[in-house]
């Protein structure tokens, strides 16, 4: 099919990914200037990474940030796809309206909210603030988020495929082991993805539920940024930017090479 | 088909003695307010191709997800084997289902897709290579055993999808619309394989679909639904020579059909009177329904009605009539004649005879005819 | 039911009800709570071993005291205004900026689009907090803005961005950009090119056809788009903190601070559960669009 491409769409799109890219690429540059003097290039150095390691507090939280991604995401991809089960194929059940209920709240519950419900929880209940909590918190969003992933997967799944495995000889558990499961798996890997990267960012809920020996990267990101612009935090960021985004477009390239490889074979398979 | 080879003609169904494989007895299903299937009673036996015909909405997927095990009666019995299966749930069933979509499993390759049910029985390692192996031969697929789902054609699909429904040697395959998918010339030669593969393992095939035609290829037995209920229940020439209601006549087929007044004029031969002012057909019907004087439908296949320019001589039925269209079919031509009392009447000739002349033509008159015992008396008008 | 089934749905749920509704249940009960200097800083507390006389004792002391002390400070009064206001303003702008880049994405050819469509997502995976923090360079005082605008001469002083509420809506344009953009496209490719062709046919102008065709068939993607950019710059915290000044208020904020600089547990509690009552309504009504489109594609 011919589409129109007019040189008003030429024009909208340059312009908007500039607007997008742009400061990203500014901010990337920048990291690599000599000068304390943000806005002022003095010649190209890498020293502020070398700060940057040197620096034990930056390293303690993004430790401290990597434990709680790590955990908290598989616990969220566990508790999410079991809800989106749940939900997709559980039938009904008592209070099925309230579970969905919750699980699509937080998508769009402000954080200063969730944080601050969660943290009134926790001193209520008195838990001590620390990683925990903050696990606890991030696998509490993040599993909402799963469970929409892998549901909408589960939602447009062929239901025969697991009756076919019933009328083999297949317990109803069976079936989902050896069939859903291997089907629906890269939804729950780019669920867990999400999971991943929504904790990793997250400043505002694990600033309410974080104790005094837990800080995180974004809340010390934060706190850096309220004095202004650093080279170190430049620098911080670049690094983030570019793991992110070799990690984002090398999963998307392998999945288009999947698909690009399977709509080939299936057409070869068609011209037999 | 198997009533070809054995030098008996194979129908249990007509021998008292023999024992049905499977039976439902006074069967309901209901979907909440929804009737799918009402108050059903049909035995099914060994060894039968068997088919459930009916438009769709018919109840005829429900009566085979019932026998699959994904749906229970909400009353009556299905007896496999003389035994209750509703306790049985479906991975315990000696029955196993072809899915209309194949439902092949895209992640496992061939070989793996057709040992899956395999592995679930208590079968060692190498007796489950050997099965898997014959089961491709049987199918002609052993090039193909190590590859995914989408890496072959929609036909092999089709038959991986059979041979993994048959490797455990069920004692009841379900086909549920085997061959929609396929393109019309591949669906022709798959159904006689069908039939090859059935006759070879001697498996009972029970198969749905709304293809009636495909249905009379394959079926030894034949029953058509209609809103939950069997219509008529035979074999295939049992379905198009003696249609039991209108609504079989109708659907398996095209019928021109005459609604009038019979009386009887004994010897199985009725007076039919359909038009004022017109002579009255003559029929024959063995039927024992036929009211002595009373409202009937006379019911014919346009293949039995004769097209002639000049009325035949000593014909019982014959009415004239005005070419108004006619379709060239290729084999056959069908003429749509319009009597000069109001109905269009199709009568259909084959043309044997490459490039003739066509006999007749738009506007032509012509004289149909046919025999008295061409048409089917059905009682009533519905 | 079998025991798999149960501990299915019953293992989530749990959890759900426990750290997502348990939570809610306290800040709507601290919310109707006092301040003390103690910590907890509120009472009364809830003391489950007096039994009933405790739990009667306990409610008589819930008031909406904190509720009338919103509507009489008229900082609370502001800052709801004052978010519904960038919000609202925002969306519109995000809508000015989304729809050109969806329509030209769309118009695009199918070796581009994928590609397009990665770099629309991608920035949604690159951490928030930098993506705001990237403008502080662009937009100080002596930032690469400024000193572009000095050097092409079209100011003569340099402007002050940073730290007002103009850097807080172009804060949340180009963070939220990505959320209009995505289903705006997503209506706009179903659009079948022979429609247009129909209009012209039908003797449209190409503007015509534009206004009459394409618009109101991306009117579904338009609204789902506003939405997701209204609903969560209301509760935006991080963007007035990083690039908005002292003046700016946005209720986010006002709750944080309620919290950590004033300490004062029930009011900020208060403040969460009236901006919670605020997104009822966009949450509803977002709801509903999603549905109708759902329902259309069936």
């Amino acid at each position: 099919m011919t589409r129109r491409f007019s040189w008003f769409n030429a024009t909208s799109l340059t312009f908007g990914f500039a607007f997008l890219y742009l400061p990203m690429v500014i901010l990337i540059i920048y990291s690599f200037n000599k000068s304390k003097l943000v806005t002022v290039w003095a010649g190209f150095s890498t020293k502020w990474y070398g700060e940057l390691m040197r620096n034990e507090a930056f390293l303690d939280a993004a430790w401290v940030t990597l434990k709680v991604a790590l955990v908290s995401s598989t616990l969220a991809t566990v508790l999410g796809t079991m809800a989106a089960i749940a939900l997709v194929r559980g039938g009904r059940f008592f209070g099925r309206t309230l579970f969905s209920g919750m699980i699509y709240a937080p998508l769009v519950m402000p954080d200063v909210i969730m944080g601050l419900s969660l943290l009134l929880l926790f001193i209520a209940i008195g838990l001590e603030r620390g990683v925990f909590t903050i696990i606890l918190a991030h696998t509490t969003f993040s599993m909402c988020y799963v469970s929409v992933v892998v549901s909408s997967r589960l939602a447009s799944f062929d239901r025969s495929l697991e009756e076919a495995a019933l009328d083999l000889g297949c317990t109803p558990f069976d079936a989902f082991r050896s069939v859903t499961l291997p089907i629906i798996a890269p939804a729950v890997i780019s669920g867990w993805l999400l999971a991943f990267t929504l904790s990793l960012d997250d400043l505002v809920i694990a600033s309410f539920t974080s104790g005094p020996s837990s800080t995180t990267l974004p809340i010390k990101v934060f706190s850096a940024v309220r004095l202004g612009v650093s080279p170190e935090i430049n620098a911080l960021s670049t690094i983030l930017i570019v793991l992110v985004s070799t990690g984002v477009i090398s999963a998307s390239l392998i999945s288009k090479r999947a698909i690009i490889r399977q709509r080939r074979e299936e057409r070869a398979a068609m011209a037999q | 088909m198997v009533q070809h080879e054995s030098p008996t003609v194979f129908a249990p169904w007509e021998d008292p003695e023999q024992k049905p494989l499977i039976r439902f007895i006074d069967v309901t299903k209901r979907f909440g307010d929804f009737t799918a299937i009402e108050n059903l009673n049909l035995d099914i036996y060994e060894r039968e191709f068997f088919a459930l015909l009916g438009p769709s909405g018919c109840g005829k997927t429900t009566l085979m997800r019932m026998l699959a095990g994904f749906e229970a009666p909400t009353e009556g019995t299905i007896l496999l084997d003389g035994a209750d299966i509703a306790p049985v749930p479906p991975n315990r069933r000696a029955v196993n289902m072809m899915f209309q979509s194949y439902a092949l499993f895209p992640h496992l390759t061939v070989e793996q897709n057709i040992a899956f049910g395999l592995k679930r029985s208590k079968m060692t390692k190498g007796e489950i290579a050997d099965r898997v192996l014959e089961m491709l031969r049987l199918v002609r697929l052993e090039p193909f055993a190590r590859r995914k789902p989408h890496q072959i054609s929609g036909g092999q699909r089709q038959r991986v999808a059979l041979a993994r429904s048959l490797a455990k040697a069920p004692r009841l395959l379900l086909l549920d619309e085997p061959l929609g998918a396929l393109d019309k010339k591949l669906r022709q030669e798959t159904q006689f394989e069908l039939m090859d593969i059935q006759e070879k393992t001697g498996t009972t095939f029970v198969i749905v679909t709304h293809d009636q035609e495909e249905a009379m290829t394959v079926a030894s037995r034949v029953a058509v639904m209609d809103h939950g209920r069997l219509v008529q229940v035979a074999t295939p020439d049992g379905i198009y020579e003696n249609p039991n209601s209108l609504y079989v006549a109708d659907f398996i087929g095209e019928v021109n059909i005459f609604r009038g007044h019979a009386r009887a004029l004994g010897d199985n031969r009725y007076e039919f009177t359909w038009a004022e002012g017109k002579a009255p057909f003559t029929a024959v019907s063995e039927r024992d329904d036929i009211p002595a004087s009373g409202p009937c439908s006379l019911a014919i296949r346009p293949e039995k009605i004769a097209i002639t320019a000049e009325r035949p001589e000593g014909a019982l039925n014959a009415v004239e009539g005005t070419v108004l269209d006619i379709a060239y079919l290729g084999s056959t031509s069908t003429y749509h004649v319009q009597l000069a009392e109001g109905p269009v009447i199709k009568a259909q000739t084959a043309n044997n005879r490459r490039i003739s002349r066509r006999s007749f033509n738009w506007d032509d008159r012509v004289w149909l005819s046919f025999t008295e015992t061409a048409g089917i008396l059905l009682p009533g008008h519905e | 039911m079998n025991l798999r089934r149960t501990l299915l749905i019953a293992l989530p749920y749990a959890w759900l009800l426990a750290l997502f509704l348990v939570p809610f249940g306290i800040v709507l009960k601290i919310s109707l709570s006092d301040m003390a200097l103690a910590i907890p800083p509120y009472v009364p507390t809830l003391d489950i071993t007096a039994g009933w006389a405790g739990l009667k004792e306990f409610f008589s002391q819930l008031d909406f005291e904190n509720f009338v002390f919103l509507t009489e400070d008229d900082l609370y009064w502001r800052a709801y205004l004052s978010s519904l206001k960038i919000a609202t303003l925002s969306t519109l702008i995000t809508l000015l900026v989304g729809f050109p880049i969806a329509y030209g994405m769309s118009r695009a050819s199918d070796a581009w689009r994928p590609t397009l469509m990665m770099l629309v997502i991608l920035p949604f995976w690159t951490s928030f907090l930098i993506r705001v923090y990237s403008w502080m360079g662009i937009l100080s005082q002596q930032g690469l803005l400024n000193q572009f605008l000095l050097w092409t001469g079209l100011i003569s002083e340099p402007l002050t961005i940073l730290n007002t509420n103009v850097a807080v809506y172009i804060g949340i344009v180009y963070t939220y950009l990505p959320f209009m953009i995505l289903p705006i496209y997503a209506s706009l490719e179903k659009l079948d090119e022979s429609l247009l062709e129909a209009a012209e046919d039908l003797g449209c102008s190409r503007l015509q056809a534009f206004w009459l065709v394409t618009v109101p068939l991306s009117r579904a993607g338009v609204i789902a788009g506003c939405f997701l950019v209204f609903i969560p710059a209301i509760g935006e915290f991080v963007i007035p903190s990083v690039l908005g000044g002292s003046r700016t208020l946005m209720i986010g904020k006002v709750l944080w601070e309620e919290f950590f600089s004033n300490r004062d547990w029930p009011v900020a509690s208060a403040v969460a559960v009236v901006l919670l009552l605020i997104l009822v309504v966009p949450i509803i009504l977002f709801q509903r669009n999603q549905q109708r489109q759902r329902e259309q594609e069936q």
